[in-house]
């Protein structure tokens, strides 16, 4: 029986590497109690801990090193993206589970 | 350019093609795109059949990039169709093939290829546009009117990502003898040339030369511009 190779990260593996790539991102800009980031740290709105460009930057890494450490090609793109009620880049949370969505709609 | 790694859409043919080469000789590692394989190949050059209008297609271009070499150094978007008619006469499925060539494929790939260079801060990205823009050429409503988002786009796209080291400039050039303009009449290529102040139809170096400028390291100063050749401003 062949066994199926699963590549695609858990929702653990997920939030880990969103929370790796902002504590990255809050050290370079020497801002922010790193070991604070988790799942319900704020990307938008009044409370976020990054700027518009940070959040970019934030997001575009996530996608680079889901393609680098898991091989999976996702496109974090959408329209309500600078939209604070419906965002899937609210949180830190939030983003993870729109990735997760994306990868289930892909496989 | 020893070692950078250059991306190039639309290199079966034409100034594609002769991009290509020119930047392989320069020492670069050339990456090119285009709907069907070339029938040319080239130490120094992979290619990939990539539709640029389609986005799963250029994604995969530019992670299979990322992943051989590590990092794109240059984009130069340069595929592009064009389509001679009076606008009374244009299909809407021609206007809709163009800007999905023209425009949209310049988009995926500059939004691409810019998260790849972002990570290194570096990254030079050039769009081709056309002296049909400038010059309002009849007959060229639809081709014109695709390559003026190009300018637009790229002058914006310019400031959102020069914070990232990222330059984004465009090379309008004249007619050149390519398989673009080899549908058009004759006589309405010499009246072109006559209005250039320089009279002659364009030359791939031509194209070259100015791409070159925007490309090298040393311009990274140089971001939203337009550099039109044969003379018109």
């Amino acid at each position: 029986m062949t066994e199926i190779v699963q590549n695609q990260p858990t929702r653990e593996q997920v939030v880990a590497l969103i929370v790796d790539s902002l504590q990255e991102l809050l050290a370079m800009d020497g801002a922010g109690e790193s070991d604070a980031v988790d799942e319900e740290t704020r990307l938008l709105g009044r409370s976020a801990v990054v700027e518009s460009m940070g959040l970019v930057t934030l997001i575009v890494e996530v996608e680079q090193r889901l393609e680098s450490d898991f091989d999976v090609v996702v496109v974090l793109a959408d329209d309500r993206a600078m939209s604070q009620s419906r965002s899937p880049f609210l949180s830190v949370g939030t983003l993870a589970d729109y990735i997760c969505q994306l990868l289930e709609e892909q496989a | 350019m020893d070692g950078s790694v250059v991306l190039i859409t639309g290199t079966r043919k034409g100034i594609g093609r002769h991009l290509a080469e020119h930047y392989v000789r320069r020492g670069a590692i050339v990456a090119g795109c285009s709907r069907s394989d070339p029938d040319w190949s080239l130490d120094g050059y992979t290619h990939f059949a990539v539709d640029v209008t389609d986005e799963a297609q250029v994604r995969k271009m530019v992670a299979a990039v990322n992943k051989q070499w590590g990092r794109i150094d240059v984009l130069i978007n340069n595929a592009g169709i064009a389509s001679m008619n009076h606008v009374l006469l244009t299909p809407a499925q021609t206007a809709q093939r163009i800007f999905a060539t023209n425009f949209h494929g310049v988009f995926l790939l500059c939004r691409e290829a810019a998260k790849v260079m972002q990570r290194r801060r570096y990254g030079r990205i050039v769009n081709i546009s056309t002296i049909a823009v400038p010059m309002h050429l009849e007959g060229e409503a639809l081709y014109a009117a695709s390559k003026s988002a190009v300018v637009t786009f790229t002058q914006i796209l310019a400031r959102e990502v020069a914070a990232f080291g990222i330059t984004a400039n465009v090379v309008a050039p004249t007619p050149i003898e390519t398989d673009l303009i080899r549908s058009v009449p004759k006589e309405k290529i010499d009246q072109i040339v006559e209005r250039l102040p320089i009279h002659r139809l364009g030359r791939f170096e031509d194209v070259a030369n100015a791409i070159d400028f925007f490309v090298q390291p040393a311009s990274d100063y140089i971001t939203g511009q337009v550099i039109t050749l044969g003379g018109i401003a």
